[in-house]
């Protein structure tokens, strides 16, 4: 089950050398350490301090080796294979050595191996087999690591017990290399040699993320999961993709039968390269939480008790209410909202529902709340909605620029490389304007933070190009080949003018100008200039501006179409970028093409044998306005949870409230489900199959190692509403679906569930002249042809402090939450974080007299509510920073109607409140408080019965 | 639909596209981009009410584009 461990990291070179090894020729790139040509030719040599993931470090001395020529017992981790080296593994003496090794290490470490939660997957254990070792002359009596030891079991998902240390320095290294965290550190010496987090504190206590690259390194049990310890060791495993954030990591689901023991992160899962973080590692419970909903329901009015029905009764009673609905309000009354959390072929069936069966184009994805902009702007100017990059492309930036982004926290495992690459020399501006962690950590300090008012994200990057422009740093050959020209000499001469200096603007964005110049001095000049950004770019009243402003800047430095380079957004949840691909939004089918391009529509139309609307469908939040409006009545919503993350929640509540028939395909019982007339239990990812596709557009496979604990996967579900409905859906499998996907969209015309399972995962386009999938984009060419510049007006948002509302409240998310959190506050991550907390500058809090654990009623122009403060400097004067991650929080009571002003995306990241002290919560916390009892009692009648 | 809201909605799309140096072609460029991301009733909310009580309220190139926007229907 165990993949092979290589024991040093491979190497990518020019140019191979051939050595032998035990009398096998064996060639390897130039650069790679005898230990892993070693196992390349077959042959295995002992090793406990060497692993494939971290760099070689030469202590265990159990890898010794002896080299033709060469005097003493090299080892083979530390030792680079040469041309015509002849290396011998095995010999009398070797094995004397070996086994004096390991009975050493053994006569200081607990002869518990029964009983040992390691048992049968313990490198130490497998090691003194290899070597033969027999005895141990030293016996147990005398100074050791292992009597009179306190095993750490504060985090909650792993137990670090020192006895059972052998200090081989590989959790050390996995903090620092694969994480960069550098939380871990040997202390004491001899006998006294610990591994200690922190300043010697419990685990809980101190920096550690709880990534578990330290549990995966660690030859023995000395960090060892706890559901390991409680169940023993997985008898198989299945790889599959994490369903968390837009990084998308590899993972084996170790099992024992149906249930999951551990989940590890897949050595060769190309998105994350053998690293995890705490929420995909170890947030995994919620799947089997006793709050699943696992037996559809229904009832007449959402005051209503829920009655538990059959799948049959309420496939039967949704459609039937769905056709009600549009014989009596018409075909455009109905609409359904898909989730980015759920696969490909989920998303896809859905938008096929909505156009086929319902007969309208009212199809809208979560993506909406959060990169529909990049979905604009990139197609605007590059001619794909998708990102140009690889992960791996960051190993070659010079300069990475992060804007409103906090990789982290958001998307960690890719922080991990990123940060690797910056630990490695490379340059960073960030553009932000809180102290992200990214700012200042271990060995890691921006060389330029553009600490920028919420809202102002258009005019400083404008200012930017206005520097590189005016400074004649413009790479005048990539535009003459690449770009548009009468649109690059408009942009240019827009962006040259006074007033989109940094000096003009410094007003506005609150950069001191001579910042900005530095900064993009360096983005221009630096070499590969890269840049990264988040929701702080695309969730404002500017959103789809500042994707463009930042497509701007990489063409006109030329940093697009090779590694280490190019646009990247990071996005938010598993499958963003899949469910825009396919289709998702209400006025492109899938593959991003219009609704009123009508050869796509007739190719669809002709798959599906129905005629389809040429008209755009109602978006997210014109479907709530229509149906505050009476013209829209009912929604299927699949995975999703608008009350809690839609803006404005006493908006969105009132929307659903006026609908006649709200269906929700949920895991749980989320806010929306509190006004659905329909529930039909979700699937988790680990009980269905399909598809991600992760901000790098690479398409993995998502594989169900467990039944759906409902009876069915969510593909089954909406194929048996359609059926209802009168419009014949019949797959058997997701691969089925994915072969209808790669027959009507160009851009997956080579994708197969096949070729994936062979090839481990693909990156999109993926056809005829790319069959292996495309890492980077935009090579030779754009997408739309050359490349088109757009002029970017800062325009300031309408959303402006005033004397009653004098502060700007901006919004993110932390590590161990996950978006509205149904997932990870059903997991012991509540431990990291258990409530949404308010930051807000010292100078903030001592003008209103609050001090930190102060409750802070918030109010904004939308609505009011109530947090506890965190007095800090990580926030600037004059914002203040929150996380929505739980309900009872109201963050998004707080938040406005303002969006974006091409896709109508919310502009959560601006929001003018004013704050006082108070001591008790907000009236809508106090009703909502209520109205949860109430609808958890509604439910238990359901349950119970 | 909520008409205020559709007027801001019409306005802010108005905003990036005024900043094109091409007027006639920014004009079309708004219609364009209301035709196509606008479901047919929010259009047909905002027309009507553009014809009761008139378009003082929408910005002068966004009046423009709703010419185009009710020719195209």
């Amino acid at each position: 089950m165990n993949d092979i461990d290589y024991g040093t990291p491979a190497v990518v070179a020019d140019r191979e050398v051939t050595l032998n090894i035990d009398g096998v020729a064996v060639s390897v790139p130039a650069g790679t350490t005898v230990m892993r040509a070693a196992v390349q030719a077959g042959v295995m040599i002992p090793k406990l301090c060497a692993t494939d993931s971290l760099e070689p470090f030469g202590s265990c001395r159990l890898c010794l080796v002896e080299i033709e020529g060469r005097r003493g017992y090299p080892s083979s981790c530390t030792t680079p294979a040469e041309a015509g080296m002849k290396v011998r593994t095995q010999s009398p003496k070797l094995a004397d050595l070996r086994r004096n090794v390991m009975e050493l290490y053994i006569s200081d470490h607990p002869l518990d191996c029964l009983t040992c939660a390691a048992n049968g997957n313990c490198e130490l254990q497998t090691m003194a087999g290899t070597v033969g070792l027999r005895e141990v002359r030293y016996g147990m009596a005398g100074a050791n690591h292992f009597t009179d030891v306190k095993k750490d079991e504060s985090n909650p998902y792993f137990t670090y017990d020192p006895g059972k240390c052998i200090v081989c320095n590989r959790c050390v290294r996995a903090c620092e290399e694969t994480q960069g965290t550098f939380a871990l550190t040997i202390s004491g010496r001899g006998f006294e040699s610990r591994v200690s987090a922190g300043q010697s504190e419990d685990f809980m206590d101190s920096e550690c993320v709880s990534c578990g690259a330290c549990v995966n390194a660690c030859p023995t049990a000395t960090l060892m999961e706890k559901t390991v310890i409680a169940k023993g060791q997985a008898e198989h495993s299945v790889t599959t993709t994490c369903a968390y954030c837009g990084v998308g990591c590899g993972f084996k689901a170790e099992m024992q039968g149906s249930e999951v023991v551990r989940m590890v992160p897949w050595k060769d899962g190309r998105a994350n390269e053998g690293h995890a973080c705490v929420k995909g590692r170890f947030a995994w419970g919620y799947a089997t939480h006793a709050d699943r909903i696992t037996k559809p329901m229904i009832r007449a009015k959402i005051s209503d008790p829920w009655r538990e029905v059959s799948w049959e009764e309420a496939i039967a009673h949704a459609a039937g209410e769905f056709r009600r609905i549009q014989d009596k309000h018409g075909r455009n009354s109905i609409g359904a909202l898909v989730s980015s959390r759920c696969t490909n072929e989920e998303d896809y069936l859905v938008q096929k529902l909505v156009r086929a069966a319902f007969g309208n184009n009212n199809v809208d994805t979560c993506a909406r709340v959060c990169h529909s902009p990049t979905g604009y702007g990139l197609k605007q100017t590059l001619g794909e909605s998708a990102g140009t990059q690889t992960f791996k492309s960051v190993e070659k930036a010079d300069v990475i620029m992060v804007v409103g982004a906090n990789p982290t926290d958001g998307h960690p495992v890719f922080a991990s490389r990123m940060k690797r690459r910056l630990r490695a020399g490379a340059k960073l501006i960030v553009l932000d304007p809180r102290e992200i962690d990214l700012v200042k950590s271990p060995h890691i300090r921006a060389d330029h933070h553009l600490k920028l008012r919420p809202g102002t994200n258009v005019a400083v990057l404008t200012a930017l190009a206005h520097v590189i422009v005016t400074e004649g740093l413009v790479n005048e050959r990539f535009i003459a080949e690449r770009c548009e020209a009468q649109a690059f000499a408009d942009w240019r001469e827009f962006v040259a003018r006074p007033a989109n200096s940094p000096e003009a603007l410094e007003a506005d964005s609150g950069v001191p100008a001579a910042e900005v110049r530095a900064a993009a001095r360096l983005y221009a000049t630096g070499g590969n200039a890269a840049i990264y950004y988040g929701l702080g770019v695309t969730e404002h009243s500017q959103g789809s501006t500042a994707v463009i402003a930042i497509a701007n800047l990489a063409m006109a430095t030329g940093n697009v179409g090779r590694e280490g380079v190019g646009v990247n957004p990071l996005r938010g949840q598993n499958n963003v970028q899949g469910s825009c691909d396919m289709g998702s939004f209400p006025h492109e089918l899938p593959g991003y093409r219009h609704v009123s391009d009508t050869i796509t529509r007739e190719l669809f139309e002709h798959a599906w044998n129905v005629s389809i609307q040429p008209e755009p469908g109602l978006r997210i939040p014109n479907m709530f306005e229509a149906a505050l409006d009476g013209s829209f009545r009912a929604l299927y919503c699949q995975g999703e949870d608008p009350v809690q993350s839609d803006p404005n929640t006493q908006h969105v509540q009132s929307a659903l409230a006026a609908m006649e028939c709200v269906v929700v395909q949920d895991l749980f019982l989320n806010e929306t489900a509190k006004f659905a007339h329909v529930f039909l239990p979700g699937a988790s990812f680990l009980e269905k199959d399909g598809t991600f596709t992760n901000a790098e557009r690479r398409i993995s496979r998502v594989r169900k190692v467990m039944a759906p604990l409902s009876g069915k996967a969510d593909w089954e579900v909406t194929m048996a509403l359609s059926n209802a409905l009168g419009y014949p859906m019949h797959y058997e499998h997701p691969s089925q679906i994915m072969d209808e996907i790669a027959r009507l969209t160009p851009t997956f015309a080579g994708v197969s569930f096949d070729k994936i399972d062979r090839l481990g995962s693909l990156q999109w386009p993926c056809n005829d002249e790319t069959p292996e999938g495309t890492p980077t984009m935009h090579v030779d060419s754009f997408v739309r042809g050359k490349g088109r510049f757009l002029i970017t007006q800062y325009v300031p948002t309408d959303e402006k402090v005033t004397r009653k509302f004098p502060l700007l409240l901006t919004t993110g998310r932390v590590l161990s939450q996950y978006n509205v959190g149904a997932q990870t506050r059903r997991t012991e991550n509540v431990r990291f974080y258990d409530e949404d907390r308010l930051e807000i500058h010292p100078h903030d809090a001592e003008e209103r007299g609050i001090s930190n654990g102060d409750w802070v009623g918030i109010q904004s122009r939308a609505g009011d509510t109530v947090l506890r403060a965190t007095v800090t400097e990580r926030v600037q004067p004059g914002v203040v920073y929150t996380t929505f991650h739980f309900p009872e929080s109201g963050a998004n009571v707080i938040t406005t109607d303002n969006s974006d002003w091409a896709t109508n995306c919310p502009e959560y990241k601006v929001t003018a409140v004013e704050l006082v002290h108070v001591d008790q919560p907000s009236e809508w916390q106090l009703r909502n408080a209520h109205e949860d009892k109430v609808q958890r009692r509604l439910l238990a009648g359901a349950t119970a019965k | 639909m909520n008409i205020p809201n559709l007027i801001k909605m019409a306005n802010q799309i108005g905003a990036f596209f005024e900043a094109m140096p091409n007027h006639e072609q920014a004009v079309k460029d708004i219609a364009s981009h209301i035709q196509r991301s606008w479901d047919p009733r929010m259009r047909a909310a905002l027309l009507r009410h553009i014809g009761d009580a008139g378009d003082a309220e929408l910005s002068p190139m966004v009046r423009e584009a709703f010419v185009l926007v009710k020719k195209a229907g």
